[in-house]
Parts: C-alpha cells; structure tokens; sequence
C-alpha cells in the first residue's frame, strides 16, 4: 500500500497486548498464502529424495503447512525443481511450470537445478532451470539436506509475506502486464531452441583481463 | 396446560444448522470468486488451458479402440487361478483324506482341463490378428 500509510507497528504491539489483533488485507492474505503452500510432486534426480525425507516425519515440511504434495500443476503453487534438468526434461518442466495457477513460485535445488551442477559438461543437461522459468529461490548443495529445503521454504515464505497487493511493485500475479506462462523450447538438433529466454535470464557477463 | 415460551421451537436448529451447512461451503467459494473478479487479473494461455497436465502435450485423439481379444486370456487365467485356490488345500490335506475327496478334486480338474483342451483347439490361446 505505497499510498496508504501502513498500521504503525508499535500501536499494533500496543493493541495486541489488550488482546485486539490488528491487521490488513494484504497481511492477512500474505499469512494464509505462506503457510498453505502446496508443492508439486515431481522429482527428477537424487534431490527428490531429499525432498522426500523433507517431506517425510524426521523433517516434517507438514511444521510449514507446506505437507500437500499436490499431482496436478493446477493445484499446486511450488515447484521444486528437485534435481538434474535434462534437454529432453526442461520443456516439460516448463510446460507443468505453465500449467500452474497464479501466484506460483519455484525453488531450484541443489546444483544441477541451478546451473547443471556436475553434469554441466554433459550434452544433455540444462544449465540451470533459470534460464526458462523465474526461480525464486535456489539452494546450493548436491544434494541439499532437507534442512536446507525448509530453510528454502522458509525463505519463500519471507518473500510471500512481503509481496505487495496493490501500486507499482505489486506482486506480478496481480500485475496484467507480467506473464504468466513462458514459452516452451523445442528439442533442436544439437540443443535446445532457443538456448534461453533472454528476457528472462540475463546473467552476469564475466570479464576476464 | 401453560405453554413455556422459553423453549424455543424444537425444529429451530435444524434451520440454524441448514444456514451453517449452506454459508460454510459457500463463504469460502464466494471469497476466492470476487477476489479472482475484482482483484487478480486473469492469465490464460495455450499450456496453462491445455488438458493434458503431465507435462507432455497431448496428442492424437481421446477416442481410441482397445483389441478385446485378450478379455479371452483374462478369463481362462481367472478360471486357473481360481484352480490354484483349491488345490493348495487340497494338497496340504492330501495325507489325511480319504478317497472320495480325491476322485472329486480330480474330477474338478479333469473338468477344467477338458476346458483348457475345448479353448486351446478354438485356438483361444494363439494370437490372431
């Protein structure tokens, strides 16, 4: 609420000692949200497992509302891409990110999500998922221990709790203006067409003397 | 007899407990409505629309035939395995039983032999195309 002034924060500590909870759309909509976020179930290499053991008892992702693995991209707001993204994969990856309804987030874990991670080498592997969705959080590691996934989440859910409802940086699902699907490379002869979504991935030039 | 106006009718909860059942459901949905029509502007696209939500896209057509040949197969299995249901008993017990009980399982199998026989010389057990 850029025009809006905010709830002073002392008045609402104040207010909330007598018992009164104040609040305001944005936060109360930003607090269901992040505590109901409901991941994709889909691994694609040995990551998956840990997410498997963050999901399960010992870590309980269950603790950050986060328990429901949902099958169908239209009902799940994470993906987290748990592992190696083959050529052959990340257009299928894309496409599920595609399917998934607004808002929607991405985690890249461990290293192959983020860059190819050991496979960078390899003549099938994706560098990196970045270059055709927008992650929102990566987490390095190879694999990343569950810990470090619900530390991911838990980063998300600082992001979510900041993202704005209305003026100019509002979150891009309530921007008509920010896409919502990305387009889909094809399998070309030697690498995937095109290599990137260039306005999407702009990484940082490396100069070298 | 004096009629107790404190007591209030009887059926009213039943009414209260229609209002709930109706405002409970539809509240939430009423919500995630007017928030989709007034607040989040609408995203379609050609994947976000597509039927198919494994990732692949879809292709031929939904229409298609299965051979029902195999329902043959399917049915001469059932029958066996059914078999193997009666025969594990049968040989677990064979020590101590006594000779009717003998011809009648044998019997039984003859029976499902000579089906096996009638359904091979159909020629239910070979592939035709």
């Amino acid at each position: 609420m850029e025009n809006r002034p905010q709830i002073d924060e002392k008045l609402k500590n104040e207010v909330s000692k007598q018992g009164i909870v104040v609040t305001s759309l944005q936060e109360i909509y930003n607090w269901g949200r992040r505590n109901s976020i409901w991941p994709m179930q889909f691994g694609l290499a040995c990551c998956a497992i840990e997410m498997i053991a963050a999901a399960a008892s010992r870590y309980d992702m269950a603790r950050f509302g986060s328990e429901v693995f949902r099958s169908s991209p239209r009902q799940a707001d994470l993906m987290i891409v748990a592992g190696t993204v083959t050529k052959k994969m990340a257009p299928l990856v894309v496409r599920l990110y595609n399917q998934m309804a607004d808002p929607k987030y991405v985690i890249a874990m461990g290293a192959c999500a983020i860059s190819g991670g050991p496979f960078k080498d390899g003549y099938n592997v994706l560098k990196g998922i970045d270059r055709y969705i927008p992650v929102d959080v990566y987490i390095s590691g190879c694999p990343p221990r569950p810990e470090a996934l619900l530390h991911a989440l838990i980063e998300l859910q600082h992001k979510i709790d900041g993202q704005q409802l209305t003026g100019r940086s509002r979150a891009e699902f309530l921007d008509p203006e920010q896409p919502s699907e990305f387009p889909i490379p094809a399998l070309g002869k030697h690498d995937l067409e095109p290599p990137a979504n260039t306005a999407l991935f702009r990484p940082p030039s490396i100069k070298r003397d | 007899m004096p009629v107790d106006t404190n007591i209030a009718d009887p059926y009213l909860f039943l009414i209260v407990f229609i209002g709930v059942a109706v405002a409970f459901p539809l509240i939430p949905l009423a919500l995630a409505w007017s928030w989709r029509r007034f607040l989040q502007p609408p995203k379609p696209g050609e994947s976000k629309n597509a039927i198919y939500e494994c990732g692949l896209e879809s292709s031929g057509q939904a229409r298609v035939q299965f051979r029902a040949r195999y329902h043959l197969y399917c049915i001469i299995f059932l029958i066996f395995d059914v078999e193997a249901i009666f025969l594990v008993p049968f040989a677990v017990a064979f020590t101590g039983l006594p000779v009717g009980a003998f011809v009648a399982i044998l019997v039984f199998l003859v029976l499902l032999v000579e089906g096996l026989v009638w359904a091979w010389s159909n020629g239910c057990l070979s592939w035709r195309n």
